[in-house]
């Protein structure tokens, strides 16, 4: 215990050096502004600020570039709660209540949920990540592609148990997903597939970040249009000290959630090949199909704001694990702090830990430090961002539209996308109208890729006999699971009418 | 009266003067190209992996040597060997702020992949800033110690023996040909978004052997936790002077991958020089000198614009030779 309590500590206290803390400070307050503003997501912001960290020492520069990575973890879920476009990729399940709960009133809920779900996953992954690193890489390792595989048949799964009476609708957007998915270079051959009209901007394929604001950002504008004929109301606003602290103190109600949702969030962004997205999205669909009432998600309820938060601040520090320890970055943040190990000389690898102790510990201490500043920051600004809902709708609603193209255009910089965003946006809203579940769509862009991949690469290596995921033990306790997930709120369901038929 | 006159006559000579020169400043400004938004650096393999590092640490030193007024933006598309970057940099034709870094599937993927439409001599050549080498691994657990140890184990085990790499076309599955060919056995070749991902998949013993760079598997071999058995150079490389190499060993295999750094067809010729001044600078700096020993790379000549043209177009056919000697169905696997 005491080898790892004393560069603990040297390492916490070590950011709170002067020039460090400084820097971990105005890094959290930049990284929150960079990940609520939808298109600079955190990639960018990290790459225009690498310059700043070549004026300080490394283990200074390290500690700023992690604050910047987790302020937008936490900024991510500020423009998805208060405008319904997700900030970045990560913040999409964030969306599916926080949106709703908005709407009803109620973002500075929305807004300390998401804060203190956040804070708490941060900080069950980094004590985690204290105690137990070297075992978990050890385990990490043990992760071949028929257990990736299986791994996103346990996430689709959550979301198809969790439908309801709408089973084939949620298969049917699920597919679509998937389709869309498919579009662009078939990643292992590299055959161009799906190459809609000849339309060379397919050739990309279907940015997921370009299907989710169209969805979510011009589909939601168009549904707030429909639904009020242009007169929303403008919501009123309270913000004290006591009525912030009742918002905290709400949490014990859905705390189980945010434990589960850290835990799995954790696990998830360890694997080198998945990474916060897949991990929020899941936790989403788990806390779903577990909730005492899962109707209320998707409607603005608390715990489905919770899970995903707790769960993408969760794996955010999860993804460290395999940078620090194998040398590959979970995340294109990741990939930049990975960049400046290299250029400081600091190779990540095997060997990192026990060759550059004094590095590596004050990273995992400013992690500790950083997470709780970065609430701090978090609910200080919740005011001011609540106070971006009692404008106008006339006013809000180009406002957002802007930000919706900017944010389409960002990731690859072409009108295509943008077309194309637009083109989702329509679509999002008449699927919306005649009650199909798009969440569902958005998950199977984000995993069909992974599991694909995963799937080929596991039949390549058992020549092509599908036994392969269940002989090994790992993947064939992930398809147990799955499937006891897909069938669990069906059986409930029945135990329940045959309760109330007796 | 007369001074005053004289004064004003000075001012106006002086102003008159301020003006030519800013203007000729200007002027200079205007024939000296610069990046004016964000450069995007496109690598055409995973995170982790050979390509993304040297990105990384060029974009770095960019930043730190403050070499560019606008920041270097490094962007992974490992998609299909590559041919997403390809295709991405293809679409992107007559744009200065975008670069590629290379691996020899920018040669290979394009010759079987004919349906992505990308002819690589047509792209903007910038600098080569490396050659990259190639080493034969294995877990260190494994009982393998020799070429010999390896062809014999590979050849008991027959197609199930599992080589990893970072996709069909690329430049280790052309080297796995190669040494298929040589040795007269057949593997299965399964591919990885990118070169870490395959080390960490010899360390977990998901796959068999691979033939990772340097750069990708030497601080697992640091750690004691994988076996270089061979290495595909002309001479011993300084960190490997233990291993032998194929020729020692009377195997005719030495392949290289070129390191470079390409722009979009048509990129404007002011765009061009002024990278290649950038990456020459980069080139010649002791920080990136000292990557290059390190980690096995070769950086002994800095091949840039028209040279660096008449390399890849050497190259080009080198790969077309290799793939029709080898087949590409032996590369694909299909």
């Amino acid at each position: 215990m005491e080898a790892i309590l004393d560069p603990l500590i040297a390492g916490i206290l070590q950011s709170f050096e002067p020039l460090n803390f400084a820097m971990l400070i105005l890094g959290c307050s930049v990284g929150l502004l960079v990940g609520a503003l939808p298109g600079l997501g955190s990639v960018n912001g990290v790459a225009i600020l690498l310059p700043v960290t070549f004026l300080v020492p490394p283990t200074t520069a390290i500690i700023f570039l992690a604050a910047i990575y987790y302020g937008a973890m936490y900024g991510g879920a500020v423009s998805s709660i208060t405008l319904g476009i997700p900030g970045a990729s990560t913040a999409v399940a964030t969306v599916f209540d926080g949106r709703p709960l908005a709407q009803k009133g109620k973002a500075d809920l929305a807004l300390v949920t998401a804060a203190v779900a956040s804070f708490i996953g941060g900080t069950i992954s980094v004590i985690l990540f204290t105690l137990f690193a070297p075992p978990l890489a050890e385990f990490a390792l043990k992760f071949g592609p028929p257990e990736e595989f299986t791994l996103m048949i346990l996430a689709f799964a959550t979301f198809i148990g969790l439908s309801g009476d709408s089973i084939p609708k949620t298969i049917f957007s699920i597919l679509i997903g998937l389709v869309l998915a498919t579009v662009g270079l078939d990643i292992i051959s590299g055959k161009p597939r799906l190459i809609f009209f000849d339309i060379d901007g397919f050739f990309h394929g279907v940015n997921f970040l370009v299907l989710a604001i169209g969805i979510y950002g011009i589909g939601e504008m168009l549904w707030t249009l429909e639904e009020t004929k242009g007169e929303v109301q403008v919501h009123k606003v309270t913000s004290s000290l006591k009525s912030l602290w009742n918002n905290v103190r709400k949490l014990k109600d859905y705390f189980a959630t945010t434990i589960v949702g850290s835990l799995i969030g954790y696990f998830v962004g360890m694997l080198p090949a998945a990474g916060a997205t897949p991990a929020s999205l899941m936790s989403y669909g788990l806390a779903k199909t577990f909730s005492k009432d899962p109707d209320s998600f998707g409607k603005g309820e608390p715990a489905g704001v919770a899970a995903p938060e707790s769960a993408n601040n969760a794996a955010s520090t999860g993804s460290m694990l395999p940078m620090i320890t194998l040398g590959i970055p979970g995340s294109p943040t990741t990939a930049i702090l990975l960049g400046g190990m290299i250029i400081w000389g600091l190779r990540p690898g095997p060997l990192l830990f026990s060759e550059h102790p004094d590095f590596v510990w004050g990273l995992i201490g400013s992690l500790y430090v950083a997470n709780f500043f970065t609430v701090i920051i978090n609910l200080a600004f919740i005011p001011i961002f609540v106070r971006v809902l009692t404008l106008k709708f006339t006013i809000l609603a180009p406002m957002i539209f802007i930000l919706c193209i900017v944010g389409g255009y960002a990731p690859t910089q072409t009108m295509h996308d943008v077309w194309l965003m637009l083109l989702f946006g329509v679509v999002g809203y008449l699927l919306r109208k005649l009650n199909y579940p798009v969440a569902p769509a958005v998950l199977a862009i984000v995993l069909g890729p992974l599991a694909e991949q995963s799937f080929r690469q596991s039949l390549l290596m058992s020549q092509a006999e599908m036994s392969i995921f269940v002989e090994r033990p790992l993947s064939a306790v992930f398809l147990l699971i799955a499937i006891l997930l897909a069938a669990y709120p069906t059986m409930s369901r029945l135990i329940k009418n045959g309760k109330t038929a007796e | 009266m007369k001074d005053s006159r004289r004064n004003v006559l000075k001012i106006g000579l002086a102003a008159g003067l301020g003006l030519a020169v800013s203007v000729g400043m200007v002027g200079n400004a205007a024939a000296q190209w610069e990046p004016k938004k964000p450069v995007e650096f496109i690598i055409m393999a995973g995170t982790g992996g050979g390509a993304d590092q040297i990105a990384r640490l060029l974009q770095g030193l960019i930043e730190k040597k403050n070499l560019s007024p606008r920041p270097f933006i490094p962007i992974n598309k490992p998609g299909g060997s590559g041919a997403e970057a390809l295709r991405y940099l293809q679409d992107k034709a007559g744009d200065d702020h975008t670069l590629l870094v290379t691996l020899n599937s920018f040669y290979t993927t394009p010759i079987i992949q004919k349906d992505i439409g990308v002819d690589p001599s047509k792209f903007t050549p910038i600098g080569r800033m490396a050659l990259d080498t190639f080493l034969l691994w294995v877990h260190s657990d494994s009982d393998i110690k020799d070429l010999d140890g390896y062809v014999a184990k590979v050849k008991g085990t027959g197609q199930s023996w599992k080589v990893g790499g970072t996709g069909s076309g690329q430049e280790d599955s052309i080297l796995t040909a190669m040494m298929e060919k040589e040795f007269d056995y057949k593997v299965t070749y399964i591919p990885f978004p990118g070169g870490g991902t395959v080390a960490k998949n010899l360390i977990g013993k998901q796959i068999d052997s691979t033939v990772n760079n340097p750069a990708e598997q030497g601080e697992f071999y640091r750690a004691g936790q994988s076996r270089p058995i061979v290495q595909f150079t002309g001479e011993r490389m300084a960190a490997y002077k233990d291993v032998p190499t194929a020729k020692e060993l009377g195997h005719d295999i030495e392949y290289y991958m070129q390191r470079s750094i390409n722009g979009p067809p048509g990129m404007s010729k002011e765009a061009q020089d002024w990278y290649i001044n950038l990456f020459s600078t980069l080139y010649q700096s002791e920080e990136w000198q000292k990557f290059c020993v390190d980690d096995g790379l070769d950086c002994t000549e800095w091949v840039a614009g028209g040279d660096l043209a008449s390399f890849h177009a050497a190259q080009l056919t080198r790969h077309q030779e290799l793939i029709a000697a080898v087949g590409a169905e032996a590369i694909t696997g299909q």
